[in-house]
């Protein structure tokens, strides 16, 4: 019995593997299975080749595998470029139609299985999805009523013939598999997961899940990969709540209406990518500017320019953190999980109405958009904290208007909502004074500005470094943030199994950075690899600037447009110690 | 109630003086009385350059944006809060350069705003560079040879984006822009409302003598409909663009926010935020 094996399933985008997918991975997550995603795909609609990946285990994963188990293929393409990736002993499971060929040199079981075939004797070649999930369940011996119950609520509106005819095509799909001998593969002997009804989900669901929550009721964006999914779903389900989406006709729009609407007091957010972040920052330095809250979510892709848009990387770091003219107070935070990305997401906009200032969101695509097994959300640690609002303010004087920037110790001010009596002030991106009238004394501004960046001072936010330390005196410590944390702690289990013994902190709280946090785990390591999905090594610069530091840091650094895989990590890190 | 008194506030403009937009600050202060507002609840949203200033200038909820960008912080605002009356303010720069996507697409979207542009035909604050809005061969600093450009025309563009309500006046003529304005505030959609409004310091060729000659008010057309659209597009086109009044109103087509599946009367910001557990659970078994 094996407790956990990689599926991937291949072919032309637009053939419906997302389908396969969806079904396969629903029901394993419904049997108690943990799952990892991750998709392979281009910025096309249709053709080119596409995979999805999912690791299948018994226990929580949180990373994609090194090697893979079952290859799934409806061409002949997937199997030249994917078999290379399978175990010694792995299996493809291919289309019978087009004569699959096992490609030389590769150590791997064959089963050809009629797809189209059985597809088009049911009535459409459509289905040929449908019998490659029934072929990979029996290979996996998973029951096929569980593909059943997913198949139903898939198709369940198209009517009951629908229905009936792609649960046959997944029965013979299996059956194929059976009759060869498929079903008795003895290291494809999956244990039984628990049964658990966990969630599953992907990170841009999460943070609009998180952001409902939050009570964000508004949310201008425009579309860009890899973060659409997050206005897709506010789109679904904002209505229910009496909210709104609008599709701007750019980022520009997008962050200043989120800022108007955040000062009228809706919580708004946006939603880009580092091509609408860079459209952005005019919009940023406005919020930090005026002390307006908005929340603004980056998922991370490929860059610079329009660099690869579906592909993996985390190099916006330096844009988030710097990127605007002038000095703001501004939060940058980093989730690494599903479950952070909906903790995070209604921590934001606390920090952003606490605060009154702008909140980045910095996720990357791999924890964007690979559909992972999450741990329940805790409803009951969801809490909405709108800071500093004066509802019914005192009468003004006569030619007075609201303080909105008075000056306080710790440098945030009361805030008054446009249309509330008493509380009419101004508001403006020129340098102003109490009342927010235009104001250029250089006392003001000295005042004004210490004042904003006052506001930030010591800021640490729950759990601003997630930190596993086992070891009080660690050969190395790595240090990461986002979605590589999985894949670091699989290879510091091989590393430990050698005798290595690592610390591992995730950064979560990126901008301002919680230096005094780190320092005591850096000191106590000789060696620090930092790890990160960008050429340059802008984590590892932010430690070096703020620890006064970098002689120990060892960038390891991946910017081909991948995920880290467990090996990459730990050959790089065995090199070092 | 309140009278256009309550509008004012103790902030001396620096504009220079003779500068055709003191006539649009005094037209939004009384239309704000004439149609009964209370200074707080209108929010006037304004862009950069000379015109920006003026959300500072009266006593009502002002933000003074960035440039080009007073529309969409507009709209956000009237989205959170609709029972506010918003009006966004600027300059042809702002509105017809640097804001143009934007002004468009206000403009498709048709919330239930009032935008009123203060053009002067050319760039003030930064003492006097060519606009969209100046003539072919006008000459200023950045154009010495003459503007090699035509000047934008934005009343067609007005019609031509779908407007439900578009209107121009002339800073010269109080009684005029006080109407529109009022009207503008009144009308159930976005209102668009080009003002001339001459730059006496920058600007010796588009001035309050030349206006005046070349000015033609629709009251003075015989059989001006302004619900038809067509003859709207036509005397515009007609007049070189100098056409001045409510030149064409779409009563018909309900702003942006009646189209909004679920949004309630009363504002998103007023709403109460949490979620019951039930709501919470019912969200999250969509991913079991």
């Amino acid at each position: 019995m094996i407790s956990q094996l990689s599926w991937k399933i291949g072919g032309q985008q637009g053939e419906g593997l997302e389908s396969t997918d969806r079904i396969f991975s629903t029901a394993l997550n419904r049997l108690g299975y943990y799952l990892y995603g991750y998709r392979h795909f281009s910025s096309r609609i249709k053709g080119g080749h596409t995979n999805n990946k999912i690791r299948i285990s018994t226990k929580p994963i949180r990373a994609i595998s090194d090697d893979l188990d079952i290859l799934v293929a409806f061409d002949q393409e997937t199997i030249d470029l994917n078999a290379h990736e399978l175990r010694p002993g792995g299996v493809i499971i291919a289309d019978a139609k087009f004569d699959p060929v096992v490609p030389e040199g590769v150590d791997a079981r064959l089963f050809a299985v009629p797809f189209t075939a059985i597809a088009q004797e049911l009535g459409t070649s459509l289905m040929k999805n449908m019998v490659a999930t029934g072929a990979s369940a029996a290979l996996l011996n998973i029951p096929i009523e569980e593909i059943a119950k997913v198949v139903e609520e898939e198709f369940g509106r198209k009517g009951k013939t629908v229905v009936e005819k792609n649960i046959e095509a997944v029965s013979r799909g299996a059956q194929f598999i059976r009759e060869n001998g498929g079903d008795s593969l003895p290291d494809f002997q999956l244990e039984k997961a628990d049964g658990e009804k966990r969630l599953f989900m992907i990170g841009n669901e999460a943070i609009g899940l998180g952001a409902i929550a939050a009570g964000c009721r508004f949310m201008p964006a425009y579309p860009i990969t890899p973060a659409s999914e997050i206005m897709e779903y506010l789109i679904k389900y904002l209505p229910k709540f009496g909210g709104t989406v609008i599709q701007t006709e750019d980022e520009i729009a997008a962050v200043t209406m989120a800022i108007g609407a955040n000062y009228g007091g809706v919580r708004a957010m946006t939603a880009s990518a580092g091509p609408g972040l860079s459209l952005m920052t005019e919009g940023i330095g406005l919020a930090g500017m005026t002390e307006t809250p908005v929340v603004i979510v980056d998922t991370q892709r490929g860059g610079p320019s329009t660099g690869l848009p579906t592909k993996q990387e985390q190099s916006d770091l330096n844009a988030a953190i710097y990127g605007t003219h002038g000095e703001i107070p501004k939060i940058v935070i980093a989730p690494s999980t599903i479950e952070e990305c909906f903790y995070d997401t209604v921590e934001a906009f606390n920090l952003a109405e606490k605060y009154q200032c702008p909140v980045i969101l910095l996720t990357d695509l791999q924890l964007s958009l690979g559909k992972q097994t999450a741990e329940n959300l805790d409803f009951s640690r969801v809490k909405i904290d709108r800071g500093r609002i004066v509802r019914e303010p005192e009468a003004l004087e006569s030619g007075r208007l609201f303080k909105r920037y008075e000056f306080t110790e710790d440098g945030i001010s009361p805030r008054v909502l446009p249309g509330t009596k008493n509380g009419i002030h101004h508001v403006t991106g020129v340098e102003h004074d109490e009342e927010g009238r235009p104001n250029e004394s250089p006392l003001n501004r000295k005042k004004m500005m210490e004042k904003r960046l006052r506001k930030l001072k010591n800021l640490r936010i729950p759990d601003a470094i997630k930190v596993d330390a086992p070891h009080a005196e660690p050969d190395l410590l790595i240090v990461g943030m986002g979605s590589t944390g999985g894949t670091i702690d699989e290879a510091r289990e091989r590393l430990a199994k050698e005798g290595i013994k690592t610390n591992h902190i995730t950064v979560r709280q990126i901008h301002p950075f919680p230096a005094d946090l780190l320092q005591p785990y850096y000191e106590k390591a000789p060696k620090v690899a930092v790890v990160e999905n960008n050429a340059t090594g802008q984590l590892a610069d932010q430690i070096k600037l703020h620890l006064g530091d970098g002689s120990k840091i060892n960038r390891v650094l991946k910017y081909d447009g991948t995920p880290f895989l467990p090996s990459e990590i730990y050959n790089s890190c065995k090199e070092l110690v | 109630m309140a009278t256009f008194k309550d509008f004012r506030n103790n902030v001396k403009p620096n504009w220079c003086p003779g500068c055709g937009d003191f006539s649009v600050q005094a037209s939004i202060q009384r239309a704000a009385a004439n149609v009964g507002l209370e200074p707080e609840d209108l929010a006037i949203v304004s862009g950069i350059g000379c015109s920006g200033r003026i959300s500072g200038y009266i006593h009502a909820y002002g933000f003074h944006g960035i440039h080009g960008r007073a529309l969409p912080i507009a709209q956000g605002l009237k989205m959170a809060n609709r029972r506010l009356h918003v009006i966004a303010a600027g300059g042809d720069g702002d509105g017809f350069a640097i804001g143009m996507g934007h002004t468009v697409h206000a403009i498709r979207r048709n919330m239930n705003i009032t935008y009123i542009v203060m053009d002067n035909q050319i760039y003030g604050l930064t003492k006097g560079q060519t606009s969209p809005r100046s003539a072919f061969g006008f000459k200023t600093k950045s154009t010495p040879e003459g503007s090699k450009e035509v000047a934008l025309s934005p009343i067609e563009l007005a019609l031509a984006s779908g407007a439900t309500f578009v209107a121009q006046s002339f800073s010269s003529n109080l009684k005029q822009l006080t109407h529109v304005i009022e009207e503008g505030l009144k009308h159930d959609g976005f209102a668009f409302i080009n003002v001339f409004s001459p730059c006496v310091t920058f600007n010796k060729i588009n001035t309050y003598d030349w206006f005046k000659e070349n000015i033609v008010d629709v009251e003075e057309i015989e059989g001006y409909d302004p619900s038809n659209r067509a003859m709207a597009m036509a005397k515009v086109i007609e007049t070189g663009g100098m056409l001045c009044g409510l030149i064409y109103q779409d009563k018909t087509r309900k702003s942006y926010e009646h189209h909004v599946p679920g949004f309630r009367e009363e504002p998103l910001a007023e709403q109460d935020l949490e979620l019951t557990e039930e709501q919470f659970e019912e969200l999250v078994n969509e991913f079991r």
